[in-house]
């Protein structure tokens, strides 16, 4: 799919089969396609629904806290000498980030599918902290699948789910982490197709799941491109975000993909550098394939098995991509860059010392790439980072990669 | 005819189910394995199901994970895969093979050149768990040229009104997925199965198999009874999981009571 070019513009997908172009689709067991189908019809029902949007709306206003603030910092433009630098801070959203927002979107939708059930999969575990806690607000049992090399790296955010009443189950298969995680979810979901329901955290899965979470995601997106508006009274030349799956990028990305003047900039984690073999970018160090439901770019090995993702950051460390970023990336709307983990440990402290900003590991990548390249750019040049996490739950991997006990 | 439909048909002549082993194609290792399927074709098995092993098997449980991560430790590839039904094929001309697995290695392999290199390795059906009909349209072309059966996947949650879509693209034989869930867990209650079975019965004339769940002789015979065919897998793999120098041993003993079981079903 190049843009459609009758209308000009890469915000139509995906096609009615769950298609962006080559990628995406619905690449799923026979038990669950029935299922996948009957969440596809319900979301196409709400999407059109005002008054499913409305109360989107009211409890994202008087729960999540949004809008969230765009904030120009300024300490951090004036250090690094170039670009005009806004953070939006979604590490400000309740839970302390952004995937509260998509959250928020799956449990109303799955409230009006009459399931009683949540299941999800977490890897930094702040998508597990989001689904418990709507899980508890909205009175639903919750089930949470984290690998158990992730419980061991993020302790605060599994006592956190326990404290919010959702049930962590460590999963051992593979390689123990986001993706086995995502694995275990799915393996639940077949057995439990009546009851269920199976918030993704991240705009990757069978359709219509990356296009969903993209449409939660995009108050993120749509809040900015206002925001900067009132702001600086025009576009933003450059936006950024970190790429795990993509679900914080795409919320940021969608709502400026045809305006033709913004550059888009997505930044995954390069582990210990892409020529190490040990990092998590899937886009700039992968091949397209099938995986969860989807096709798209994945770390692999020539036989088609799925190899290992690296990040210091447990939410970057996984081996696909959502299938929009695969197809931006083909059809060269997106650019995809990436960052180490050396890089990203610079820029969180940084980021701390200058600007009062603990960021999570996660948007610490974009941050890296932000450091590298606004420098050289004019003074004039505006950029958007996407301020998608905050960094409570790194300090002490951060501590620990720094060498320091704590 | 392929030799699926003949060893149907004979089966139908005979008036008994066809015991359909699965294992991971080279669990524990290459020769162990192809040394397990001489010893299953010995003891009574009428159509093999051999897997493709894949890191993420969505669809399995813990014993044929397991099962598909010691084919891979050993150093397994859809190509040794391949040579492994090869090797077996050299010996055995009529049993029909059919390879289950997931898409990824199939679409990294080049799905024209794998329908090609399958059908001259002997494979007579292929059995791709995530690739529902929908998005099955690359593979296809390339496995009907190559003149291997696509044997479809139906589940419990598989309604009739999208049963006719799903069989429609199906050949060689169906294959019921007896419970809503992954391999190796939960077994069906037979008033679940003769329901299923019946309803598939209306919509289609092909041989149907039924799997999941079925791990002990008396199982596996109340489906022969019921349909045409009883897939063990999970029960087999926990076998050679468990190895020993008795391994071999024991998986051809469990393979003879659960043949026995099949073959003695309707009478
Ligand atoms: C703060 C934060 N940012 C980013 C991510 C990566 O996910 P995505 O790429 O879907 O935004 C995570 C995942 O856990 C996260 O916790």
């Amino acid at each position: 799919m190049s843009p459609d070019t009758a209308a000009n513009s890469y915000r139509l997908g995906p096609d009615e089969r769950g298609h962006f172009g080559l990628y995406g689709g619905r690449y799923v067991a026979e038990t669950l396609m029935p299922l996948i189908r009957e969440v596809g019809a319900a979301y196409e029902e709400a999407k059109n629904d005002p008054a499913f949007h409305e109360e989107m709306g009211r409890f994202h206003k008087h729960y999540t806290g949004r809008p969230s603030p765009l904030y120009f910092a300024e300490r951090l433009t004036a250090h690094l000498g170039g670009a005009k630098i806004y953070f939006k801070r979604d590490e400000l959203n309740h839970t302390g980030s952004h995937k509260i927002n998509n959250c928020l979107g799956q449990i109303l939708l799955a409230r009006r599918m009459g399931k009683t059930r949540i299941i999800a999969e977490t890897g930094a575990g702040q998508h597990g902290v989001a689904a418990a806690t709507v899980c508890a607000r909205f009175d639903l049992p919750c089930t949470v699948y984290m690998g158990s090399v992730d419980i061991d790296r993020q302790a605060p955010n599994v006592f956190r789910m326990r404290l919010l009443g959702a049930e962590v189950r460590a999963v051992e298969s593979g390689s123990r982490t986001l993706k086995d995680a995502l694995n275990e979810a799915l393996r639940d979901w077949v057995a439990n197709v009546h009851d269920t329901f199976y918030i993704i955290g991240t705009a990757a899965g069978p359709a219509p799941y990356p296009e969903m979470v993209r449409d939660f995601q995009c108050v993120i997106g749509d809040e900015a491109r206002s925001q900067i508006a009132e702001a600086e009274g025009r576009l933003p030349d450059t936006v950024v975000a970190c790429i795990g799956g993509g679900s914080n990028a795409i919320g940021l990305f969608h709502p400026f993909l045809d305006d033709p003047d913004v550059r888009i900039v997505g930044v995954e984690a390069a582990g210990h550098g892409l020529e190490s073999g040990e990092h998590a970018a899937s886009l700039t160090g992968g091949s397209p394939g099938v995986l969860h439901g989807n096709r798209t770019y994945l770390l692999q090995n020539d036989d088609g098995q799925i190899t290992d993702a690296h990040s210091i950051s447990a939410g970057l460390d996984y081996p696909g991509i959502g299938p929009e970023h695969a197809w931006l990336k083909d059809a060269g709307r997106a650019e995809y860059m990436s960052a180490t983990d050396a890089e990203a440990l610079e820029a969180f402290q940084l980021c701390a010392r200058l600007e009062g900003i603990i960021p999570a590991l996660e948007p610490a990548h974009a941050l890296a790439w932000v450091i590298r390249t606004a420098p050289d750019l004019p003074r004039d040049h505006i950029l958007v980072m996407n301020m998608c996490g905050r960094g409570d739950k790194d300090v002490f991997s951060v501590g620990e990669a720094l060498g320091i006990e704590l | 005819m392929s030799r699926i439909a003949a060893r149907f048909e004979a089966l139908r002549k005979a008036d008994r189910a066809a015991f359909m082993p699965f294992v991971s194609g080279g669990d524990p290792d290459f020769d162990t394995s192809l040394a397990i399927l001489r010893g299953l074709a010995k003891a009574g098995a009428d159509l093999f199901e051999i897997g493709i092993s894949f890191t993420d098997p969505m669809a399995d449980g813990p014993t044929v994970q397991a099962g598909g991560a010691r084919a891979l430790a050993a150093g397994m590839t859809t190509k040794r895969v391949l040579d492994l039904v090869r090797a077996f094929r050299s010996e055995d001309d009529e049993m029909p093979i059919v390879l289950m697995g997931y898409f990824n290695p199939i679409y990294r392999y080049g799905a024209e050149r794998f329908a090609v290199d399958a059908k001259a390795a002997g494979v007579d059906g292929l059995i791709t768990v995530d690739l529902p009909p929908e998005e099955e349209d690359e593979l296809r072309g390339p496995v009907e040229r190559a003149g291997l059966d696509i044997v479809r996947l139906v589940a419990p949650t598989t309604d009739e009104e999208r049963l006719p879509f799903v069989l429609e693209r199906a050949s060689g034989f169906v294959y019921y997925v007896s419970i809503a869930g992954i391999t190796g867990t939960r077994s069906p209650t037979m008033a679940d199965v003769q329901f299923a079975v019946d309803r598939l019965r209306r919509f289609t004339d092909l041989p149907v198999a039924v799997g999941f769940g079925i791990n002990t002789a008396e199982q596996a015979s109340a489906v022969a009874r019921i349909a045409d065919g009883a897939v063990v897998g999970s029960a087999l793999v926990r076998e050679i999981g468990a190895g020993g120098p008795d391994m071999l041993d024991r998986v051809n003993g469990l393979a003879r009571e659960l043949a026995g079981g099949v073959a003695g079903a309707r009478t």
